[in-house]
């Protein structure tokens, strides 16, 4: 059944590239809805969907290695809601419809590239579906052809292909240990192997490769200047899903099910992210673009999930988890509504906006509900994750780091805040006068993502088991 | 035998003609041919999974990288290319060397390997690597064929249009 989320998209782009061009065209937004909604049902209702169309009739049919977890099901509805908003965004800005179409083609394929990602459960089929969403992303950040966005396109290409080779070796290596690639083979011959130092080393690679795709400190170089040169679409995509899923989940998973939470697996996790949060959210004071201070919140944010990871406890990695979920959805509002903003004034520079929410309002309301869940307050979607890593940490004896991220949840507040003074309060600028609220297309990715972002923290009784049971798949 | 050495030879001419020629895009598929007729060797000398993750990366995804890479950039003019040939086999003419000499000392001393490897694997047919035990492999470079290629395409596209 899950086969049919890679295949999908794929068979999708084929169709959209047949003969008959124009009507295509016009269905390419259409055909790529249906398939992001398909997705999002099947991952909040997996069995009631294979009953209603038999699906697994077709499954059986098409048998890959594809399954699928809880955790699984959580990435597959992240990459579905901000697809989603990225798709709706895209149609907004775009001036032409044939730069639209050739944009829905690509961003098929990278969806098709993320799904397998997350749906495989062998390491080197795991690494050909990171490279598809790699190459997918390359394409889509120089998509503007323009030389800003080809730089980024180059930067992201360059880091990445260090990362792939990393990758490689420690693949290499844990072929030489256990002589076969699926997660479960691995696991049970590093569990009997007595070459301990290969498999440390195999392993050491490995955690730099995933540090390198998530942006984390001191691997984030990258990160602001992509998030910054690409196009305002391709930045809610990167920021929202691409570096979760290539980095973030592939940690998960391959800590969790193959290497497994070990002394210094948890140690290298804490501080790698105790540095991101803390460095990253000083950065992101600084900055007077807005989206690269967007980005820099970004690697602080993903330092709180690999925080909650490196606790090395249920509650820690279901605080993770709902940590991930909560930071694609309200970190793509914050990109979507940067669009909005670029896209109605033109700049992102911070110092040349202010008094936004008298002509923007939808989008200066949204943006404080991410900012503040962002920040963890209450009763938004990510206080309840931040609260759940800081308890965890203290439960886990980790006092320090769990008062550095109290603290750094502080400094993510005065940023945030100070975004949002300069760019939405304050008086309106004579030159801003003119400028009206972006359209439907753009609202509407806005409102659903702050809907969720309140939604799931007033419901968090009611959506914490999820998360909890997703616990099972690491 | 005959048949290994003419596959050596295969690919030492198919790598010194990745190295050699002038167009960057002919480097790189050059290179993919290497991996390819490497494929080749490993199958027949009985590593069916190296040979196919070999035929993935090498010939598959690197490819697909180098030739998205080139369609991002200027071709060089003929006066710089014949230029950085100067510079190159003045900078590397040492390298063959190198590796020459390595490989005659690595043939007269015996290495035993340090590290107690896994059972050598049964001889599989390559069909039934590919499309059998690997193809979920196999969709995925299909896929990354198609995203490479429709990247360039695209690319290209809106280059001619400006």
């Amino acid at each position: 059944m899950y086969s049919c989320l890679v295949l999908a998209p794929f068979l999708g782009v084929i169709i959209l590239n047949l003969p008959f061009r124009a009507i295509m065209r016009k269905a390419a937004f259409w055909l790529c809805l249906l398939i992001l909604s398909a997705q999002i049902c099947l991952a909040l209702f997996p069995a009631a969907l294979s009953r209603l169309c038999g699906i697994n009739a077709l499954g059986s049919f098409l048998q890959f290695d594809f399954t699928a977890d809880s955790l699984t099901r959580l990435l597959l509805l992240c990459i579905g809601i901000v697809l989603f908003a990225v798709l709706f965004v895209q149609r907004y800005i775009a001036k032409e419809e044939a730069r639209f179409f050739n944009f829905v083609s690509m961003l098929l394929l990278t969806l098709a590239g993320m799904n397998g990602a997350v749906m495989v459960r062998d390491i080197f089929s795991l690494y050909v579906f990171l490279e598809i969403t790699a190459v997918g992303s390359f394409i889509l950040i120089a998509f503007n052809d323009d030389a800003d966005s080809f730089e980024g396109s180059f930067k992201y290409m360059v880091l990445s292909m260090v990362a792939t080779v990393l990758m490689l070796a420690s693949i290499a290596l844990l072929l030489v240990v256990s002589g076969d690639t699926s997660f479960s083979a691995l696991r049970s011959a590093i569990q009997s192997s007595p070459n301990k130092v290969l498999i440390d080393i195999a392993l050491a690679i490995f955690l730099c490769a995933c540090f390198i795709k998530a942006g984390l400190m001191p691997f984030h170089g990258w990160l602001p200047d992509v998030y910054s040169s690409a196009p305002a679409s391709v930045s809610v995509l990167l920021a929202g899903i691409v570096t979760k899923t290539v980095g973030v989940y592939t940690l998960m998973r391959i800590v969790g099910s193959v290497f497994g939470f070990g002394g210094p697996i948890k140690n290298i996790l804490l501080v790698v992210g105790a540095l991101s949060v803390v460095l990253a959210a000083f950065a992101a004071l600084g900055q007077n673009n807005f989206k690269r201070m967007l980005a820099y919140s970004s690697i602080s944010q993903v330092g709180y999930i690999i925080l909650g990871l490196g606790c090395g406890t249920a509650l820690g990695a279901a605080g993770a988890m709902f940590h991930l979920f909560n930071h694609a959805m309200f970190k793509s509002l914050l990109f979507v509504n940067s669009a909005a903003v670029e896209h109605e004034t033109g700049t992102r520079d911070m110092g040349k906006l202010s008094g936004l929410a008298q002509r923007m309002p939808l989008t200066g309301v949204t943006s404080i509900l991410a900012s503040l869940s962002a920040a963890g307050v209450p009763p938004l979607a990510g206080f309840w994750s931040k609260l759940l890593i800081i308890i965890a940490l203290w439960m886990a004896g980790l006092h320090s780091y769990a008062v550095i991220a109290v603290l750094a949840s502080i400094l993510t507040l005065a940023y945030l805040l100070t975004m949002q003074r300069s760019v939405f309060f304050g008086e309106l600028k004579g030159d801003l006068a003119r400028v009206k609220e972006s359209g439907f297309c753009m609202a509407l990715p806005a409102v659903i993502l702050a809907a969720i972002t309140v939604g799931v923290g007033i419901a968090f009784p009611f959506v914490i088991n999820i998360f909890i049971s997703s616990v099972s798949g690491v | 035998m005959q048949i290994d050495i003419a596959i050596l030879l295969a690919l030492v001419s198919a790598a010194l003609w990745s190295v050699m020629t002038r167009s960057l895009l002919r480097s790189a598929i050059g290179l993919a041919f290497t991996s390819v007729i490497l494929t080749i060797i490993m199958f027949r000398m009985g590593s069916p999974l190296a040979a196919v993750f070999e035929l993935s990366v090498c010939a598959g995804l690197i490819s697909v990288l180098f030739v998205s890479t080139i369609s991002l950039t200027h071709p060089l003019t003929a006066r710089e290319v014949l230029q950085h040939m100067r510079e190159r086999l003045a900078r590397f003419w040492l390298l063959p060397v190198i590796l020459i000499a390595v490989g005659i000392i690595l043939c007269l001393v015996t290495i035993k390997p340090v590290i107690p490897l896994p059972p050598p694997e049964p001889i599989k047919d390559v069909r039934v690597m590919l499309w059998d035990i690997r193809k979920t492999d196999l969709l995925g470079q299909v896929i990354v064929l198609l995203t490479g290629v429709f990247g360039v395409v695209i690319l290209f596209k809106e280059r001619v249009k400006k």
